[in-house]
Formats: C-alpha cells, structure tokens, sequence
C-alpha cells in the first residue's frame, strides 16, 4: 500500500492570476479531492476597510484587470444604496447602462477573437501552434481588423461615459458625473451601423460552428449544472439591473423575482480552510447539490426573451437547440457571448437614439444608509458587491462574490471528475489528463489569466508529489 | 532702503522687481514660473518643500522666501535645477501613500501635477516607505487622508494666520515630522467647512478633503487635464 500523496497542478501565470490545482490521493490511490486555488482577491477586502465610502466605485476597478468597469458599477450601485438612493435620474442610469453595454461589447470581442476564433476557425483537430490568434490575422486579416474595430467602439463607448478607457470616474454614488455630449453621441451613430453588422457575421460563425459540431459541442465538456443570473421583472436578460433568477439543470425553476439585497437568503458563502476564495451555494439544495454556474450560457438560460429583436431571434434559435431546456454545453457559450455583443449594440443603438443621454440632472440623493449593495451582470456573469459603511463614512465591511467565486464549487468538482476518471490508482500525469483539467477550468471561464490562452496553450504545471513532498512526477505545458 | 524699482535677471532674461520681493514674486509678475509646493498665494512663505530651489550669484536657495537683490542673475530652468527638482518630488511620492488611480485629488493635485510637468514617469529611485497612516473622517464634513499629506503647512499657516484657530500643527522632528490636528480627531477641534484651511485650495494634495465631494468634477475637467501646471503664470508673459 502505497502513502497518500499530493498532486499539484500549478497554472504558471504572468500577470494578475495565480491559479492552482492539487489533487490529493488516499493511500489506495483513490482521489480524494481537488483542489483550484484562486489566490486573486486576497486582501482586497480587507484593504478597503477604512476608506470613503464615495471612493468605493474608484478603488474597485484595481480588483481586476479584466473587467474593471463591472466592478466600477457594481460599486457605485452599492453606494447609490448608501446615499440613500433607490432610482437614479434617468441620464445617470442611462449613461451607466451605455457604459456597461460598451464594456461587456469589448471584453466579449477579445474573448471572442483571442480564445473562441481559433478554435471556431481551425478546429480543435488543428494543430496548437495554428490555433491562435496570429494565424487568425494571418488567415482573416479582415476578421481580425474588425474585432480591433468593435473592441476600439466598446473601449471608446466607456471612455465617453467614464472619463477614461481604463480606471474612469464616471459613476458615482447616487448618479454619474458627466452626460454625452451631442457631438460624441453623433460620432457613435454614425458607426453603429457597421457595428451591428459585425456582431451579426461574428454570431454567425459561433451560431454556424455549433450547430455544425453538434457531437462534439454535446460532449466537450458539458456539465449540467443550476444556473443563475440577474433578470428583469418580466424575466427579460437584463444586464445591468434586476431580480435574481436561477434555474436548475433541468430547468425547474429554484428561485425568482428575489430582490438582490437578499442575496445572503438564497445563497449560503461556505468557507475552507485552504482557500481565500469561498465556495457559495444555493441554500435549498444544499452543499451538495446547491452549486450553479453563471455568465453568457446561464443567462441564456436563465432569461426568458431579449428585449432587442436581433438578440431574441438568436436566443430562441439558441434554446431550440435543447429544446427549451437548459443548455449546459460549454462550448455554446461562444454563441451565447456573441449573442450578447449583439444585443449590447442594439441597446447601444437605443441609447444613443435616447435625449436622456444629454440631461443635466445626473445625481440623486436620499437618506443615508449604513449598508449597500450592488449586484450586476458582468462579461463572465453575476457579480455582487456589499458593503456597510459607519457614520465617519468610512467602510468597515466589504463582501464581494464575482463571477468566477460563484463557479468555485462547479470548478472544483469539475477538476476533481477529471482527476476520477485519469489518475485514480495511477501515478502518472498523462497530456490528456492535462487537457481535460484545462478543459474542465475553462468550462467556467474564470477570470484568471492562465485562462486567457487559447485552448490547449494554457500554461499548466503538474506536480505528483508523495506524502513527504517528495517530487514524484511532473509535467510541465506552457510558461 | 529705497522704493524704487530695480531689475535682476532669470535665465537671462531681465525681469522688474521692487524691493521687499522675493525672487519667486517677481518672477511670477513677470510671467515666469518657478516651481513650488509649500508656497500659496495669500499665506505667509515657509521655505520648507525646496521645491522653489534656484540658483542667485552660484548659490542654492529658496525662490519663495529669498529677496530678489538689484543685478542678481538667477538660474531657474536649468538642467541641474530639474533633476534636483524632482528627485525632491519623487521622495514625496515616496515618502506618503499616494496611489494616483484611486484618489480623487488626481487631476486637481499640485503634486501630480508637478511630477508631470518635472517629467517624472516611473518612480523608482527610492525605497518605497508605505507608512501606516490614519485617515481621520470624523468630522462631519472634512476628511484627513494623511497618508498623502506633504507636510507643505499650508493648513497650517492659513488656520493660525487666517482663521486664527491653529487647528493643524506639525508634530515630530525631522523625517518623522507629520501633520497633526489640536485634538484628539478632527472632531474634536473647531474647524469648520468655511475655515480658509480646510478649504478645498489650500491643500495641495488630496489629504485636506470635503466629505461627499469626490470625483464630482469628471476628468476633462479637473484643474490639470489640459495645462501643465504654472501655465496660468506663464501666460502673463504673452
Ligand atoms: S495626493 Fe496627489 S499625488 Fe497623492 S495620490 Fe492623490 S493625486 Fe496622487
Ligand atoms: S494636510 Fe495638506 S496642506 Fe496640510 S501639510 Fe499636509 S499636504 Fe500640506
Ligand atoms: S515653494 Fe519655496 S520652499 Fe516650498
């Protein structure tokens, strides 16, 4: 009988994320667990303790690299509760809205063009060293100036509304700071056009290619899961505001129409030992059975029709595909984001067509109050700020679930069926286990760096260590 | 000494002065800007930040508080001057916390400002001191984020000369020499929003802050977005 021993697989990053895995084994070989490590968000909470509740929407966007302007909103939504304020003034709401549409629009592009094009392109049968997004300019020289172009709209969209492309100032608590000017607003128009048909094309190739891979789209990692995302009232996908949806795998219905600020009702924040990261569930289902997913595929899932009729059309040929039932294919979520770039345009069309955008009233104010919260739907899905904040205005409570926090749970079981079904009673890490992890990771999306490599290039390190910590085995992709 | 007009030279160029002057006021009549922090129109000279340092007759000195002389040749943009300039705003930088991106002083900051227009781009020279720094909001309107205080004593001078409340003090000597209040918090003393210093313009930095206010002014629109600092008194000369 053999010690029990402990396999590390570390993503090696560059830049923000430190992500790893252990598997650990009994002394019969079995797994026993998984393990992601996501040291990511360590402190921040913490950090922000003391500080002015006003400078709350400002200090959030150093959370992430990725998608700043969510966590931008997210906290100014929060501290619109602080000031006391429940409805914006129309043009604070809308020009907040036009932010937020700029941004999911560009962070869907680049994850579309860097991840999904060359896959979508090429194949997974291509060989690695074509698919990437090199070979993509090279191949689609015209796709790839687009996808410049549409991200540049998105980038510019935010830096209307908040000042600057990157770590803007627009929201603030209980409106926004500046209105768009009618010249800037024309400027937009006048490229909407050709943005529209670009998201259009850029649907069709995710449309085409699964539907056109159907048997490899079923099984490639498809987990079923709950789902779970903000909706509107009238069940609309609403990506800035609303209730709580979430659905479970078969689609029955787990909650509706919860009002955010009873988030901690619904979802319980399970805490272990060996992680920052907690590990949040559905409470009627239960530790076991109460983990969900979120982002673009819950959302499609989890709303009923798009307000936009571009989007709509695309959603209900989406849920077609299932039949109505929910889509737990993980490599529908490239159609599902291009979906929503599509509906970002229309509602960026809406916007820029609404003279709200130009009024002056841009900041309401109420009665104070000592606690916040914020809740949105950013690229990779739900994301929840709340705070308390003391009379001196200062915060001395911070509680933050992003996207890839909801999908702890699912992640790490993910990793662990993998690690089942190709290490038990084996000690040796093999390529297609290494994929496979990768596979079951990026499932999820998580907003980890190492998981902004194209497929089978994410950088990924594997240690079989045994219960000394003696090195075993390692294998080593990527760097 | 007489009331009449003399001139001295700055860079050369030969500038009007009248006696009791200091270099920095005659230049700034003439529309020649001297780089400074601690100085503030309207309060008493402190000679303390040496950002103001120029040369008159060979030596250093302090623009701010050394009197401008008959026939002194002052050098003020020299290369020498810049660099030593900015090594000093570089050590305030490093000296406090100051995380720009997140501070709502940021485009309205006399020291931002000044390390833009010194062309400091990445601070790297000195250690990183991270001080552990109180911020001290609980008076009602009026925050003390003294992690970016400079120690320039504005507030200090505008509260005892102006208002004649002394509410800010140093305490500590040397490197250790920090921004106090008279009282055990903010709170405590009777400063109040119409007071001269507390008054959004008198700190240069973003320590001194009105409660609520931050990030109103959306940027393109703050004090620096679209001139370098000393602009205004660079102007006078067209
Ligand atoms: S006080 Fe000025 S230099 Fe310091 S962080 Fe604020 S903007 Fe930057
Ligand atoms: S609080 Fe402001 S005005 Fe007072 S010494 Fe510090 S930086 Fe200068
Ligand atoms: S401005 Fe002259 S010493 Fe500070």
């Amino acid at each position: 009988m053999s010690e029990p021993r402990l396999i590390e697989i570390s993503p090696v990053t560059r830049v923000e994320g430190h992500g790893k895995v252990t598997i650990h084994l009994n002394r019969d070989n079995q797994v026993d667990e998984a393990r992601l490590h996501v040291v990511e968000f360590r402190g921040f909470e913490r950090f922000i303790r003391g500080r002015l509740y006003w400078e709350v929407p400002v200090i959030v966007q150093r959370l992430c690299g990725i998608c700043p302007v969510s966590h931008h909103l997210a906290g100014a939504k929060a501290m619109d509760q602080i000031v006391g304020v429940d409805v914006l003034p129309p043009t604070a709401e809308k020009m907040r809205r036009l932010m937020h549409y700029g941004q999911v629009m560009q962070s869907h592009v680049l994850h579309f063009f860097h991840l999904a094009a060359p896959d979508l392109l090429f194949g997974f049968e291509a060989p690695a060293e074509r698919r990437n997004i090199f070979e993509v300019l090279r191949e689609q020289p015209e796709l790839g100036r687009r996808a410049v172009l549409m991200r540049q709209f998105g980038q510019e969209i935010i830096e209307a509304t908040a000042g600057k492309k990157i770590h803007g100032t627009g929201a603030i608590p209980g409106g926004i700071n500046r209105n768009l000017p009618i010249a800037v607003r024309d400027r937009f128009l006048s490229r909407i056009a050709e943005m529209e048909t670009w998201a259009l094309e850029a649907l069709a190739i995710a449309r085409n290619y699964t539907l056109d891979h159907a048997e490899l789209v079923a099984d490639f990692g498809s987990f079923p899961s709950s789902h779970m995302s903000l909706v509107r009232d009238d069940g609309a996908l609403d990506l800035y505001h609303g209730s709580l949806r979430a659905i479970d795998s078969s689609g029955g219905v787990i909650f509706d129409h919860l009002d955010y600020n009873g988030y901690h009702k619904v979802l319980v924040e399970d805490v272990r030992s060996w992680s920052y990261m907690k590990f949040p569930f559905i409470r009627a289902l239960g530790a076991e059975r109460g983990w969900y997913r979120v982002g673009p595929l819950s959302r499609m899932n989890t709303a009923s029709f798009i307000d936009t009729p571009l989007a709509d059309a695309a959603h209900r040929e989406l849920r077609a595909v299932t039949g109505g039932a929910p889509n737990n294919s993980t490599l529908t979520s490239h159609w599902a984001r291009m979906i929503e770039v599509v509906h970002c345009v229309e509602k960026i069309r809406e916007l820029l067509h609404d003279p709200d955008l130009q009024g002056s009233d841009l900041v309401a104010r109420g009665e104070r109050r000592f606690e916040g919260i914020g809740v949105i739907e950013a690229p990779r899905g739900n994301l929840i700020h709340h705070y308390k904040v003391d009379e001196n205005d200062q915060i001395t409570y911070c509680n933050l679930i992003v996207s890839t926090t909801h999908n702890n749970e699912g992640m790490n079981r993910a990793v662990k069926d993998v690690a089942v079904k190709h290490l038990s009673g084996r000690d040796k890490i093999t390529e297609g286990m290494l994929n496979q992890v990768e596979v079951a990771i990026r499932a999820y999306d998580p907003c980890l760096s190492c998981a902004t490599h194209a497929l089978g290039q994410m950088p990924l390190q594997v240690e079989l260590l045994d219960a000394e910590g003696q090195l075993v085995d390692r294998a080593t992709r990527g760097a | 000494m007489t009331d009449a007009a003399f001139t001295l030279t700055i860079d050369g160029t030969v500038v009007a002065a009248k006696p009791g002057q200091t270099i920095m006021e005659a230049a700034d009549a003439a529309g020649i800007y001297i780089p400074r922090l601690c100085d503030h129109q309207g309060l008493r000279h402190q000679g303390g930040c040496r950002v103001c340092t120029v040369k008159a007759a060979g030596r250093s000195v302090a623009a701010c508080t050394q009197p401008a002389a008959p026939g002194l040749a002052v050098e003020n943009e020299t290369p020498h001057l810049h660099a030593l300039r900015r090594d000093l705003v570089e050590m305030l930088f490093h000296e406090g916390n100051h995380l720009c991106p997140i501070c709502e002083a940021s485009g309205n900051c006399e020291l931002q400002a000044m390390a833009y227009r010194l062309g400091m781009i990445e601070p790297s020279k000195f250690p990183y001191l991270e001080p552990t720094r109180p911020v001290d909001a609980s008076h009602p309107d009026i925050a003390l984020d003294t992690n970016r205080c400079i120690s320039c004593g504005r507030c200090i001078r505008a509260s005892e000369d102006v208002d004649g409340k002394g509410v800010f003090g140093y305490v500590g000597r040397g490197i250790h020499r920090r921004v106090a209040v008279d009282g055990a918090d903010l709170a405590h003393t009777d400063a109040a929003l119409s007071d001269h210093a507390v008054s959004a313009d008198v700190c240069p930095v973003g320590c001194i802050i009105r409660k609520r206010e931050g990030f109103r002014v959306p940027i393109g629109e703050r004090d620096f977005d679209h001139h370098l600092i000393g602009e205004t008194i660079a102007e006078k000369r067209r």
